[in-house]
């Protein structure tokens, strides 16, 4: 088992990233317009390292599957991003949102990497802010604050209920600057199918032009993923259709190893499931806990009333209402984490105690907080999600609680990142979502975005000069070279292969069975029976999945059935990874919770055998991955059992 | 619950389309009008044909992928909605319901509802944004913006860049979608350094793209699934006019 190599920077941890920019190489700019930088993604991450890698003076070229960069998945983000500004003085530094993060993430972070995210989210702010971002205000006209999940200070920037829009048109905006001064050449509606690697070094993409199905070729001196995340593995998720993991899959089948991909996060507040004919899952904001509260019937009866439509929540009096979150956790009450808040709902279903007919609902109530604020101030305060919730359901969430349950959200796993944010590939990066790098085995609330950008704008234009420095000399090399014939052959044979199978069923029936299975197996309570069963049965529908698909259409033309299938292929392989995974981690944290490894509900972790992060090669596709392990040392905090009571 | 669907087909750019009748049977009144197109996706896979090709991502209403002209009207008969926000219950067993892209000399058809509309990306290009490289901002809180008009330029700022203003109007003016960046940073103290080039500069890509005239028609923020509104339209004209007597 080989050891992996974080490059970690020497010095105190306050000290360590000033340490590394300070004593980085540097690419004169000459130079650096001699060099050209691939992006695949254009989300927050991707989008903000190609705007500001342009600035710079590289030579940029990025990649989206949408039609437009500004349609990425960060775009649905809603409740807000974390800065430790302390603009409200209460507390609030970088130390805290550094500590506050690792404890979130169940002790299962790097240490280094997330201290250089807090340091690093004052700057967010601020270079948003100069965008034009508009930001909540108060009315002296200074920055408003919110409280997410996981602390205890309200360091929550937000722009209504639209924060993930506002802060990806202010880097669509910043990146839209550069294609137009010439210095990034975008290509949406491409979708890359092949990492191309020259000698061992990563030196472009092949990627399928979605309007002509053509592949084509593109040379970059590095290569940076910034490709999001894989949740919409379990089918259904609060995650965009089209999000998915090929980009990063096919990296890892090119020497990428896969970090931790049993991480998951399963997000306490979203609409419940109420057909089979759903295509995905929306989530209600997390900061709604910051007025909502939850809670379920006393009694089983109570609950079984409300299900069959004989009571309504007005009818349970005050007294029989368990709020379950206040109750258990009485010190962050509502606003306790993510996985905690999740499993906790699960739990209150499993004892009878759900409110919807299929069992598997609880209510948000804002009751209280109407009659304490009045119901302009929490209709503003949450912009379109009431309307949003109410367009969904029917219903007025006003005038009766709403209903929620949680549904899969984001992926904590990713490629395996060293600080430098590059892979194990040299010259492959990989940024934001579709990174392991920084939120252990749970993410609090509020920090995907802080992580994309500080990954896009502050840490990548520093750390890939320090590669790039050593790559002045390399010139750029031409397409036709054998590295890229090869590429292209193999994805050309892979969607011939896959096209010609025209078998009975259709892509979405491998993918919701995919979903079911990942759901039950390998969701909110995971055991080593069942991860087991779970691993033959996604063997089985994999070769099923490549014997009996039926594409429509033909490859040389727009067939988005046909895009849909190359990313369920890669989803059913990395689905066995996930179970493998959390079939090796015997322990519960975070949003990997054994059922086998608890202290009653509460998840137990085994800091003496798992304190690492488990890396994975892949080998072949009907062969055992290999794994490494990336021990996580702490040197300024002391592991302890994460308690939110 | 059943519908008569009368959809437009067309293989690509170049080939002609036609509307093509199809009848979908058992929609539950939950479903969203693109799970409705889902399921009969899923019925034309199953029988070999080729499914109707349409753009949508989020499914929640922000990414502005999707971009269906329902029974004459922009995302359907919804007021402040996209199409991934229609429900099936809004309408009635037994309608008959056109489905067409978006349609603007502008925004040419891909395939079948499919259009490209990165006439809007050319525009954003030109000036849709503040110049300011990252690393160079200052703090935050060293601005204060005064609260009702950042209120204002998040208003303006919500627009999702769908395209719906341009399909209903009758001239294809996009001044709505113009008018709504062009506020944003003009209401805002950091878009003031350049607020005149970037007035000039976007209406004139814009006419470039070939969107047509604005003649106060209002057709543009009745269909807004954001509720973008006119006023952004005066003080984009009001703008362009201080902008070219500034040029001068
Ligand atoms: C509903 C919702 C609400 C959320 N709210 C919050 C919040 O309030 N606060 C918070 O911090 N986080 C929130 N999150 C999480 C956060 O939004 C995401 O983690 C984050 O935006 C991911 O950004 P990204 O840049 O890594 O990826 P994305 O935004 O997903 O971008 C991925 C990009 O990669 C491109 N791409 C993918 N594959 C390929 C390929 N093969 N070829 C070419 N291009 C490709 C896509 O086109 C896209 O441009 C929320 C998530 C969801 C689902």
């Amino acid at each position: 088992m080989s050891e992996l190599n974080s490059k970690i920077p020497e010095g105190p941890l306050a000290d360590k990233w000033n340490n590394y920019k300070e004593h980085a190489k540097l690419v004169n700019p000459a130079n650096k317009r001699k060099l050209e930088v691939i992006v695949v993604g254009t989300g927050l991450a991707g989008a903000a390292a190609a705007a500001s890698l342009a600035e710079l003076g590289y030579q940029v070229k990025a990649f989206c599957f949408q039609d437009s960069p500004r349609r990425a998945h960060s775009i649905a983000a809603q409740g807000g991003i974390n800065a430790a500004k302390n603009y409200k003085n209460d507390g609030d530094s970088v130390f805290r949102l550094f500590y506050d993060t690792i404890k979130g993430g169940d002790f299962r972070a790097r240490e280094a990497n997330v201290y250089r995210l807090a340091t690093e989210s004052r700057n967010i702010i601020d270079q948003c802010v100069a965008q034009g971002v508009p930001f909540a205000r108060e009315y002296g006209g200074l920055l408003d604050n919110r409280s997410f999940g996981g602390s205890q200070v309200s360091r929550t920037f937000y722009a209504r209920g639209q924060t993930g829009q506002q802060l990806l048109l202010g880097a669509y905006g910043a990146l839209e600057r550069q294609i137009g001064l010439g210095n990034v050449k975008m290509y949406s509606r491409h979708e890359m199918v092949e990492v191309v690697t020259i000698e061992g070094k990563a030196r472009g993409i092949i990627a399928r032009n979605l309007i002509s199905g053509e592949l084509e070729r593109f040379f970059g001196h590095a290569v940076i993923l910034a490709s999001g995340g894989y949740g919409n593995v379990f089918f259904l998720s609060t995650n965009a259709m089209g999000s998915n993991v090929t980009a990063a899959w096919k990296a890892h089948k090119k020497g990428a190893y896969f970090a931790n991909p049993c991480y998951t996060q399963i997000h306490p507040t979203c609409i419940p499931v109420t057909g089979d004919y759903q295509s995905k899952l929306t989530l209600m904001s997390e900061s709604l806990r910051n007025d909502g509260r939850v809670w379920v019937p006393k009694t089983k009866e109570d609950a079984k009333a409300i299900r069959e439509g004989k009571k309504t929540a007005v009818d349970i009096k005050e007294e029989d209402r368990d709020y379950y979150l206040e109750r258990k956790y009485p010190s962050f009450g509502n606003l306790c984490p993510r996985d905690i808040a999740s499993r906790a709902a699960k739990e209150a279903c499993d004892d009878g105690r759900g409110i919807v007919p299929s069992g598997l609902g609880v209510f948000l109530d804002f009751a209280d907080a109407i009659k304490r604020l009045g119901v302009e101030v929490v209709k503003a305060r949450y912009g379109e999600l009431f309307p949003m919730y109410q367009n969904i359901t029917n219903e007025d969430p006003l005038k009766t609680p709403m209903k929620i349950y949680p549904a899969v959200h984001y992926v904590m796993g990713g490629l395996w990142v060293d600080y430098e944010l590059m892979t194990t590939v040299t010259g492959l990066y990989c940024l934001g979502e579709a990174n392991f790098s920084d939120h252990g085995a749970n993410r609090l609330g509020a920090s995907a975005l802080m992580q994309g950008l500080a990954d896009g704008y502050f840490v990548i234009p520093y750390t890939i000069g320090n590669y790039l420095s050593s790559e002045i000399f390399t010139k750029a090399i031409p397409t036709d070279h054998p590295a890229f014939a090869e590429a292209e052959k193999e994805a050309k044979e892979r969607a011939e292969k896959l096209i010609g199978v025209k078998g009975k069923k259709t892509v979405d029936d491998f993918h919701k069975e995919l979903g079911k299975i990942m759901w039950e197996y390998c969701g909110m309570a995971r055991t080593a029976e069942g991860l087991t069963k779970a691993r033959t049965l996604i063997q089985d529908l994999r070769k099923e999945f490549w014997s009996n698909v039926n594409i429509p259409g033909s490859l040389d033309e727009f067939n988005p059935e046909f895009d849909k299938a190359g990313r369920v292929a890669d989803f059913i392989e990395l689905g066995e990874l996930m179970v493998i995974d959390a079939l090796n981690r015997n322990e519960s944290c975070g949003g990997h919770f054994r059922s086998e490894y608890q202290d009653a509900g509460e998840a137990k972790r085994d800091d003496e055998k798992y304190a690492y992060v488990a890396a994975w090669e892949h080998k072949a596709v009907n062969a055992d991955p290999v794994l490494h392990k990336e021990e996580l040392i702490y040197e300024n905090i002391k592991l302890q059992v994460r308690s939110y009571k | 619950m059943k519908f008569n669907l009368k959809v437009w087909r067309q293989k690509n750019a170049k080939a002609q389309g036609k509307l093509v009748d199809y009848t979908i049977d058992n929609i539950n009144a939950d479903m969203s009008f693109l799970e409705m197109v889902d399921v009969l996706n899923d019925n034309l896979t199953r029988k070999g044909e080729d499914p109707i090709a349409f753009d949508h991502d989020c499914r929640e209403g922000i990414c502005g992928m999707c971009s269906m002209y329902i029974s004459g009207r922009a995302h359907g008969p919804h007021h402040a909605a996209t199409t991934c926000q229609l429900y099936m219950r809004s309408f009635k067993d037994g309608d008959t319901i056109y489905v067409e892209p978006f349609r603007a000399g502008a925004f040419p058809i891909v395939k079948d509802l499919v259009t490209d509309r990165s006439a809007f990306d050319r525009i954003i290009a030109k000036g849709g944004f503040v110049s300011v490289n990252t690393g160079q901002a200052q703090d935050a809180n060293n601005l204060p913006v005064d609260k009702a008009d950042a209120e204002k330029a998040m208003d303006a700022a919500a627009c999702i860049g769908c395209g719906a203003c341009v399909a209903a109007c009758p001239n294809s003016a996009a001044m709505l979608f113009v008018s709504a960046k062009i506020s944003q940073l003009a209401l805002l103290p950091q878009g003031g350094p350049e607020r005149n080039n970037r007035a000039i500069n976007m209406v004139n890509q814009m006419d470039e793209e070939g969107f047509g005239n604005c003649t106060n028609i209002g057709a543009c923020e009745a269909e807004c699934p954001k509720e973008i509104k006119l006023t952004n339209i005066a003080r984009m004209n009001r703008e362009y006019l201080v902008a070219s007597l500034v040029n001068e």
